[in-house]
């Protein structure tokens, strides 16, 4: 950690302090600004015309019908909205020659996924616009759908972008040492086919828009339920024309995202292209049916894994090759996202080669984006799913296989072969606290027991121990990884006359939090009470820029910008308050938010003294102006790397198929934690989330390209009830890269769970001859692997 | 949730429900709870002109004593079923399939009645209707009729219920433990909330260590509700005996004809129907 001399000394400093959620009471009541309450005099409401067909030609779309409705203002297709039609871009240029897609934000020509935008009908009620919707006629020619990854990339494969010619967005190669001499080398590769199947991210409120002409010089300020709003006026100023300083996009309280709302939609576009061009304010609230086909996907991958290793278990080296399902178009970074676990295959594993390739595939399905993990989870599912292959392959415990090839935390910091260097890390103590927890010995012997009564009911043990790189994202790494942008984050404070704070955050929280952690933040070092510090964010107008909020960076990048805008502040207030006090700066100390003379603690200021003092101005010290401001920002140079072990037993009823978790615990090591409160939600909804991706969640297609499982009564999302009471611990190993020594816990759980899940099922049953269960691994699916296994046991037992 | 515009009337009486839908026509629909047709309307699947709102009618809400049956108002709550003390003293299965309906909101919006006439084969108190031999009663322009639940169900979503007919009530025999029957509503479903992907519906009545009689429903097994008829009848005078009813269980899938979807395939609720059968059969009958 670095210096922190000018934070005051006291005795029960805010950071590390279950402070309740000053944000919670009008989130939880919903008393508050969503998007969607925003009510604005002369507003049109938008409802989108979407295709059903997931790949066809537009033939003919007649707006007159939808014209002649009641309270219908305007109607466009391509063909008449022309030039302001908007264009949806992708910010992230994998490779050289990445396929990029011409993407307009109103379909020209041909649809190429079920809810691909063919004509917006805008009313003064939404209710008649959505009838009005309905009388638009659209004529499909149906293309070929192309649904299967595989059959994609074949020779002679129908295509989803005919002008490109092929359905390969891109191919990335990367390597370091030598694998093909590690697999000669091994005693055995351990090679598996898995598959991360697509999500729907399904945030609490969908996502919801509405763009204005405001004031007197007509700027455009839109409301979004979105996590960026920062990018979002960039990105909006470049693809509408708009002027930036026309722009003002406002945040308000958000609902949820975990990726989905990481995203410049064309929904977004649109409602800033049409309030422009009718001078009216326009809006949009998603659906829950919309939000299932229109808001991107997540994950997607197809893992071909290669694990190279000696008998006793040491790893040699892995290869991976990956297809990424891109969907019908490239969203803002739909092509980078797989490429964010391109570093993180090996895990927290020493080897000496790895080989990675990773393909980009169009399909006629709904764009793919950032969802919690955003790459990671895929390459952490990969290596913990082939360590266990591994682990029964050569008949080593996997803990015990783990620990072999782990980096121990005398090695750190670490450069791996991903090309990455971790911070810090203490994998055997998190594991050791987990083992613990779980009574890992006493649920093997119950295991044993019932494999030897041949019980309908076994029970399973699988393990993770994942690491993941939080921090979004040093700016040089950014552009060596093609990113359009930087990931740095700024801070600004103000204390104010009265000696209360306003803190201006470029961050953009839907829930995580950061009002409350922020101000524990800035409290520690400003000695001013968490209560006094009001978190400003989520305004282009009052916050200074930012990157907003994604990928875990929020703490570890904007909250280090508060740390030093707050010691900025409490610099300058020093050199006021000796002047006040007629001594030097040096001879002061702060402790309790005083700036005392140092062996005559009578004599002191408090820091909301020197406020009004900084206000008043009336006798400042030469050189130092009025206001008590400070502002910080910080391009982080490295990443940190949290980590941690999870243990889950599962029961699986061989009869039904079922399973039922039965113990879970997560021990985390996330570095520093402000906020335990907080971090255990964090942890808690990531696990929900990653059990939820093994047991349950899956988006399916049909051939056809219909996807089917388009409502939350065929998209299964757990509730409450549906997970386990979870057992959770923290180890604490602070980050050396960041001034506050936090690393991250915004995706841990959703990374960590599903291996820990399905490697658990796996051990369940894996003794009646089942070799994999795809994901999600449903009651039917896991009795047929049974049922399979049966089968080919008793033709072995015929031949 | 953007419906199509419909009209709306809330009559005070079953006499005035049944007037409402002979002016509305054919095209009207009757709403309780709303917890099914409500999704139907926010996504267009339905479109009525006119809803008839019978939710706060008197005659239809309620629980009460007949001597041999219950009567239950078609627009009580599944809240106010499965807490009922009559229900629980002589319909304990309805009680315990009810309460394992959806969640705490949807039961304390959602009706029996509603649940009946809407006729999801998914739905879990069909199979009910149909093992405890329920009477349903409608009301229509020429009166009052009774219709038993075995003629009630007709296909996927559909009853014997006329476009101008309003469920008023449920007639519920009494079952109760002082003469040997037993419960039990075996659910299978991936999460709480989601619909039954097979669900086992059984009342047993024992005797000297015997089963005299069950009375087995079955849920999502077809485009209605079902009796598990050979199980049924093999389990008839069968020793009170995990082999036994493990035995018939295996004839449960008998004559259905389940649908296939991504997670329950045709095969895989047959299966399912055998095992669940076998569970509730055991539970009911009290067999460790």
């Amino acid at each position: 950690m670095t210096e922190l001399a000018d934070r005051p000394s006291t005795t029960t400093p805010a950071i590390g302090q279950s402070v309740r959620r000053k944000e919670d009471a009008r989130l939880l009541t919903g008393h508050t600004n969503w998007t969607d309450n925003i009510q604005l005099p002369g507003a049109l409401h938008m409802v989108f015309v979407r295709s059903p067909h997931a790949h066809a030609k537009i033939t003919r779309v007649d707006l007159s019908g939808a014209l002649a409705m009641p309270g219908v203002v305007a109607a466009f297709s391509a063909d008449n909205l022309g030039e302001a039609n908007p264009k949806v871009i992708c910010v992230w240029n994998v490779v050289e020659n990445t396929v990029m897609p011409d993407f307009p934000a109103l379909a020209s020509g041909e649809v190429r996924y079920v809810g691909d935008i063919v004509a917006v009908v805008l009313a003064t009620e939404r209710y008649l616009a959505a009838d009005a919707a309905e009388a638009v006629e659209v004529d499909y020619q149906p293309l070929p759908a192309v649904i299967d990854m595989e059959a994609a990339l074949a020779e002679g494969a129908d295509l989803v972008h005919t002008d490109k010619g092929t359905n390969e967005c891109f191919t990335k190669h990367y390597a370091q040492g030598d694998y093909e001499k590690a697999s000669a080398a091994a005693d055995l590769v351990v090679s598996r086919r898995f598959v991360n199947q697509r999500l729907i991210p399904c945030p609490m409120e969908p996502r919801a828009v509405v763009a204005a002409p405001m004031g007197t010089s007509g700027e455009l300020t839109i409301w979004s339920a979105t996590q960026i709003p920062h990018v979002l006026r960039v990105i909006l100023t470049l693809t509408t024309g708009i002027p930036e300083n026309r722009l003002r996009v406002i945040a308000p309280d958000v609902g949820g995202g975990f990726g989905a709302k990481l995203q410049v939609y064309r929904e977004e576009q649109l409602a800033v292209a049409l309030a422009n061009k009718l001078g009216r304010p326009v809006k949009w609230t998603e659906t829950r049916t919309e939000n299932m086909v229109a808001t991107h996907h997540g994950r997607d991958q197809i893992q071909f894994v290669d694990m190279a290793v000696k008998r006793d278990g040491t790893i040699l080296g892995m290869r991976v090759r990956l297809l990424a399902n891109m969907g019908g178009y490239l969203q803002l970074l739909t092509p980078g996202i797989p490429l964010l676990g391109q570093t993180m295959f090996n895990g927290i594993y020493k080897m000496d080669a790895y080989d990675f390739t990773c393909t980009g595939v169009f399909t006629t399905t709904t764009p793919t984006d950032a969802y919690r993990g955003a790459g990671r989870p895929e390459a952490t599912f990969a290596i913990e799913r082939i360590i266990d292959e591994v682990a029964v392959e050569l008949s080593i415990d996997p803990v015990e296989l783990r620990r072999k090839n782990w980096i121990r935390h005398d090695e750190f910091p670490f450069h791996t072969i991903g090309g990455e260097t971790y911070d810090s890390g203490n994998y055997e103590a998190a594991t050791a606290r987990a083992m613990e927890l779980f009574d890992y010995d006493g649920l093997r012997a119950e295991q044993r027991r019932r494999r030897d009564a041949n019980d309908p009911v076994q029970l399973g043990i699988g393990i993770s121990t994942f690491t993941e790189m939080c921090g979004l994202a040093p700016s040089r790494w950014l552009a060596n990884m093609g990113y359009a942008a930087g990931g740095w984050e700024h801070c600004t404070i103000r204390v104010l006359p009265t000696g209360k704070a306003e803190l201006v955050t470029g961050t953009s929280p839907h829930g995580q939090g950061h009002e409350t952690a922020w101000s524990q933040i800035a409290s520690d070092t400003l000695g001013i009470p968490v209560e006094d510090i009001e978190v400003i964010h989520g305004d282009t107008r009052t916050s200074p820029y930012g990157m907003d909020t994604y990928g875990s960076r929020s703490l570890a990048v904007g909250g280090v910008a508060i740390l030093h805008a707050a010691e900025a502040v409490v610099a300058k207030a020093k050199q006021i308050a000796a002047h006040m006090l007629e001594v030097a700066p040096e001879d002061l100390e702060f402790v309790d938010g005083s700036f005392r003379v140092k062996g005559d603690p009578g004599s002191a200021k408090a820091i909301q003294a020197v406020a009004w003092e900084a206000f008043t101005s009336h006798d400042l010290p030469d050189g130092i102006d009025p206001t008590l401001y400070g502002t910080a920002t910080v391009d982080p140079q490295v990443f940190s790397y949290p980590h941690g072990t999870h243990l889950c037993a599962i029961e699986v009823d061989t009869e039904t198929g079922g399973a039922t978790i039965r113990k879970y615990v997560a021990v985390d090591d996330i570095g520093v934690q402000v906020n335990p409160m907080i971090v255990e939600g964090q942890v808690h909804g990531g696990l929900a989330q990653g059990i939820a991706q093994a047991l349950w969640e899956g988006a399916a297609y049909d051939e056809d390209g219909n996807l089917i499982t388009a409502s939350l009564a065929d998209y299964l999302l757990p509730t409450a009830v549906d997970v386990p009471e979870y057992i959770t611990d923290r180890t604490v190993t602070p980050s050396t890269t960041n001034a506050l020594g936090t690393k991250g816990v915004g995706e841990a759980g959703a990374i960590a769970s599903t291996p820990a899940v399905v490697n658990a099922v796996l051990d369940a049953v894996r003794h009646l001859g089942v070799q994999e269960v795809p994901m999600p691994c449903t009651p039917q699916t896991v009795w047929r692997a049974l049922q399979a296994a049966a089968a080919s046991d008793s033709e072995a037992g015929a031949a | 949730m953007i419906p199509a515009s419909f009209d709306y009337v809330r009559p005070a009486s079953v006499d005035d429900a049944v007037s409402a839908l002979a002016e509305a026509g054919d095209d009207a629909k009757v709403i309780t709870g709303g917890q099914s047709l409500l999704p139907l309307l926010r996504v267009r699947l339905a479109a009525p002109s006119v809803l008839v709102d019978c939710g706060r009618i008197e005659e239809m809400r309620g629980v009460s004593d007949e001597g041999s049956s219950l009567l239950i108002g078609a627009a009580t709550t599944h809240h106010e079923v499965m807490t009922s003390a009559l229900v629980k003293a002589h319909a304990a299965l309805l009680a315990a399939a009810t309460a394992t309906v959806a969640d705490p909101q949807i039961r304390h919006r959602g009706t029996f009645g509603g649940s009946l006439a809407h006729a999801d084969p998914a739905g879990d108190l069909p199979a009910v209707a149909l093992a405890l031999d329920c009477v349903l009663v409608a009301a229509g322009p020429n009166g009052r009729r009774e219709i038993p639940a075995t003629d009630f169900f007709v296909d996927y979503f559909t009853t014997a219920l006329e476009w101008d007919e309003v469920l008023v009530a449920v007639r519920v025999p009494k079952l109760g433990s002082d003469q040997g029957w037993g419960f039990h509503y075996e659910k299978f479903n991936r999460t709480a909330q989601a619909w039954a992907m097979v669900g086992v519906a059984a009342a047993v009545r024992r005797s000297n260590g015997s089963i005299a009689q069950a009375r087995i429903g079955l849920t999502n097994m077809g485009p209605t509700p079902l009796r598990a008829s050979s199980t049924e009848s093999s389990l008839t005078g069968a020793p009170a005996s995990v082999g036994a009813v493990a035995d018939a269980a295996r004839q449960a899938a008998e004559g259905t004809s389940p649908t296939s979807e991504l997670h329950a395939q045709a095969d895989y609720r047959e299966h399912l129907a055998r095992v669940l059968t076998k569970r509730a059969v055991l539970a009911a009958a009290g067999i460790a």
